[in-house]
């Protein structure tokens, strides 16, 4: 057996090491895959379903994509079901949306979402209004994906979090995925669904293994577009997060456990239709809300839900005012303490938890 | 006294000496049975050796049908004009009048498996695609039985292979490219005509449309409908290159006579040729004329004279001139032609009818078609949070 500073030598990459060791140490393994994989493999799988599904963006086909969420898909499918694009967001965008109206399910790729500025229009009024203003006779069936919100060390233009603008907008589904699985099930049923989807990933942790059952890995695993999950069971408040967001929540719920505070994590999964059923039951539990996210507070998706359980009976249930954890209100610096210090860390959460319950 | 812009005047004179009466011509080459002329000054070239054939013609048959489809245009926008200014059409109404040549010339030469868009001057190409007056007419006022039950209004109209009705000005161009691009995936041999005007020729989105078009030869035929203005707004003040057939230096493009309907015949049939034997898309530029102002709520007389709107009417009207040229040519008699005038006025009072009569959708149907696919459970939020609408598949 190679010694562990050699795998790192050979292979380069925390990735293969992590997974050299987990094949090594756990005898009977636990299967795991990264985000990434998850969703190379769910587009590979779907490009072989459906022969009229492809995958559009810039470098996603030579260069096995920016962030090599394509890898290998050019090499076994070809060009001209991995198509390269120049660097024109408003033009591709727009021709991707065009070849959805003539019955292709394109998937469009932005290298990141703060390039889908260029081509919004296009997301927005060429392809969410028009089933509703074609009074159902164009369907667009259309995956918009790509990495979302800040990633390490890239500034203020690179850095934007999509997720409240395009989950406004009637006539999207916007998807904001957490996990391997979240990835797998929710980009398949993005691709097989005719409407427009917003599918908003998270380059920070495209990286990060995750445990996937033999059901998650099958070919036609799909969930469910407009169902949340429950991450973590807990009864002495909600925390209702997506994305990255979970993450510091799951982190910041192994930290209150040993002070003998249970948080009930919902992973949201999906924006827009967002299932406020889920968080409405947990709340009618636990009595009490914290929402996380990694976006901007004004008209953020905590303000979205927190008006909504507002609005509802489970206000009622409430034995304290909600609030929100979210990115700070400025655009996002370069230098590391000031970045680290703009984005919600554990810190932030263990504090709203605890004025929350008071304790 | 109005100031006529110089592009104005600069721009009839350049009409006038263009086309010359071809009455002689005519009645020459006309022998028996066919309308046919020829047409030297109808086209102009980029990056072409040759293109497409200067000598027009037509038999009585299509001569006929051609004069009845450019009437119907005529009418059902002026039938238009009198409902918005009665207010029975709100928003936006953009005319075609005057264009007529362009939709039934194009259309003459489609295969009827190819695709179109254009953007928001689309009513004549809503009835050329397809669309009977009644589906256009009641769909301006709103009703049920227009072609999009009343959601989409004047600028959202569609059908089979007839995408809009687009209210953004140039994003239907790369949405035309897309389509070329599935009929190319699919492996079919059809072409998508991408229409815009010349305000929508400067987009930037059209450029990086003409470029991945060109890198990947769409059959994508981009057709610059050029009326002289773009809103209020002469070609000359709007673009440094107004020749927007030579707009792009890797894609060939032919000018032409927009208002003779076989000349657009013959160069339409020329660029899908072009198109379908896979050497990439064509732009086409159709010199072309509207009559009304950009919308019902511009008079369209201050940015231009009326006289120049009359000597257009005059002298280069696609529908009169084509008439004469078929009376010229023995193919028919006046008599024949107030027959099908008759038609068309029975046609467009029937679409009248439907239109300022039928009803409206329900009011429960304003949260209908958001999704093709709602999730089980789905229900939208009315105007307040006592109002909320399930949604069943």
């Amino acid at each position: 057996m190679k010694s562990v500073k050699d795998l790192v030598k050979a292979h380069g990459s925390i990735i293969l090491l992590r997974r050299s060791l987990s094949l090594t140490t756990r005898a009977l393994a636990e299967k795991t895959i990264t985000i990434r994989e998850a969703i190379t493999q769910a587009m590979d799988e779907e490009i072989t379903r459906d022969d009229r599904v492809f995958l559009m963006g810039e470098e996603v086909a030579q260069y096995d994509g920016a962030y090599k969420m394509s890898k290998g898909l050019w090499k076994k499918h070809g060009d001209k079901r991995i198509v390269d694009t120049p660097i024109t967001e408003m033009g591709f965008a727009g021709i991707a949306t065009g070849a959805a109206m003539a019955g292709l399910r394109p998937i469009c790729e932005f290298m990141t979402f703060n390039f889908s500025m260029q081509a919004i229009d296009h997301v927005i009024n060429s392809a969410a209004k028009t089933y509703y203003m074609s009074s159902g006779k164009v369907k667009v069936p259309i995956v918009f994906r790509g990495p979302n919100g800040a990633a390490a060390g890239v500034a203020a233009q690179h850095s934007q979090d999509y997720s409240t603008w395009y989950s406004q907008c009637p006539g999207l589904k916007v998807i904001a995925p957490y996990s391997a699985e979240d990835c797998r099930g929710l980009l398949k049923a993005a691709i097989r669904d005719d409407d427009p989807v917003v599918f908003l990933e998270n380059e920070l942790i495209y990286g990060q293994q995750f445990a996937i059952s033999d059901e998650a890995l099958s070919p036609d695993f799909v969930l469910p577009i407009g169902k949340g999950k429950i991450e973590r069971e807990g009864k002495h408040i909600t925390l209702a997060s997506y994305s990255i967001g979970i993450k510091i929540c799951l982190e910041a719920a192994k930290e209150l456990e040993q002070n003998g505070i249970d948080c009930e994590v919902i992973n949201l999964r999906t924006l827009r239709p967002l299932d406020e059923d889920i968080i409405k039951t947990s709340v009618k539990k636990t009595h009490h809300l914290v929402t996380v996210e990694f976006g901007w507070p004004q008209c953020s998706i905590g303000a979205e839900i927190i008006a909504r359980i507002c609005e509802s009976d489970a206000f009622d249930y409430l034995d304290a005012p909600p609030i929100r954890v979210t990115g700070a209100d400025v655009p996002l610096a370069y230098a590391k303490t000031l970045e680290q210090n703009s984005m919600p860390q554990v810190s932030n959460v263990l504090k709203s938890v605890k004025k929350v319950l008071n304790k | 006294m109005l100031r006529l812009q110089p592009n104005g005047r600069q721009l009839l004179q350049q009409q006038q000496q263009t086309f010359p009466t071809v009455v002689s011509t005519i009645r020459k080459a006309s022998s028996g049975g066919t309308l046919e002329y020829d047409s030297p000054k109808a086209y102009k070239l980029h990056m072409l050796e040759q293109g497409p054939s200067t000598h027009v013609s037509c038999n009585r048959e299509e001569g006929l049908d051609f004069y009845k489809k450019m009437q119907v245009v005529r009418r059902m926008e002026a039938s238009a004009n009198n409902m918005y200014k009665s207010k029975l059409i709100r928003g936006f109404c953009h005319l075609y009048s005057g264009q007529e040549a362009v939709c039934v010339g194009m259309k003459a030469a489609m295969d009827k498996n190819d695709s179109l868009i254009t953007a928001y001057r689309a009513h004549g190409w809503t009835f050329m695609m397809g669309v009977p007056v009644t589906g256009v007419l009641a769909e301006l006022t709103g009703r049920k039985t227009g072609c999009a039950e009343g959601r989409g209004g004047s600028m959202h109209m569609y059908a089979p292979n007839f995408y809009g009705g687009n209210g953004i000005v140039g994003a239907q161009v790369p949405l035309g490219a897309g389509v070329a691009f599935a009929h190319k995936y699919r492996g079919e041999s059809n072409v998508c005509v991408a229409l815009y005007g010349d305000g929508a020729a400067n987009q930037g989105q059209v450029f990086e449309a003409f470029n991945m078009a060109k890198l990947w030869s769409l059959p994508c035929i981009f057709v610059c409908e050029n009326n002289g203005y773009g809103m209020g707004t002469s070609t000359q003040r709007a673009s440094a290159n107004p020749n927007f057939y030579t707009r792009c230096e890797y894609i060939p493009g032919i000018w032409v006579d927009g208002m003779d309907v076989l000349a657009v015949r013959e160069a339409t049939r020329f660029a899908r040729d072009w198109c379908t034997s896979g050497k990439g898309p064509m732009i086409m530029e159709m010199a072309t004329y509207r009559y009304f102002g950009h919308s019902m709520s511009d008079p369209g007389t201050s940015y231009r004279t009326r006289e120049e709107i009359q000597d257009v009417r005059k002298s280069r009207d696609p529908i009169t001139s084509f008439r004469e040229k078929v009376v010229q040519a023995n193919l028919a008699t006046e008599e024949e032609f107030k027959n099908i005038d008759n038609e068309v006025k029975k046609i467009i009072e029937d679409a009248e009818n439907h239109a300022q009569n039928d009803p409206e959708l329900h009011v429960d149907e304003l949260y209908s078609h958001v999704y093709s696919n709602p999730p089980p459970g789905f229900k939208i939020r009315g105007c307040d949070n006592f109002t909320y609408k399930e949604i069943s598949k």
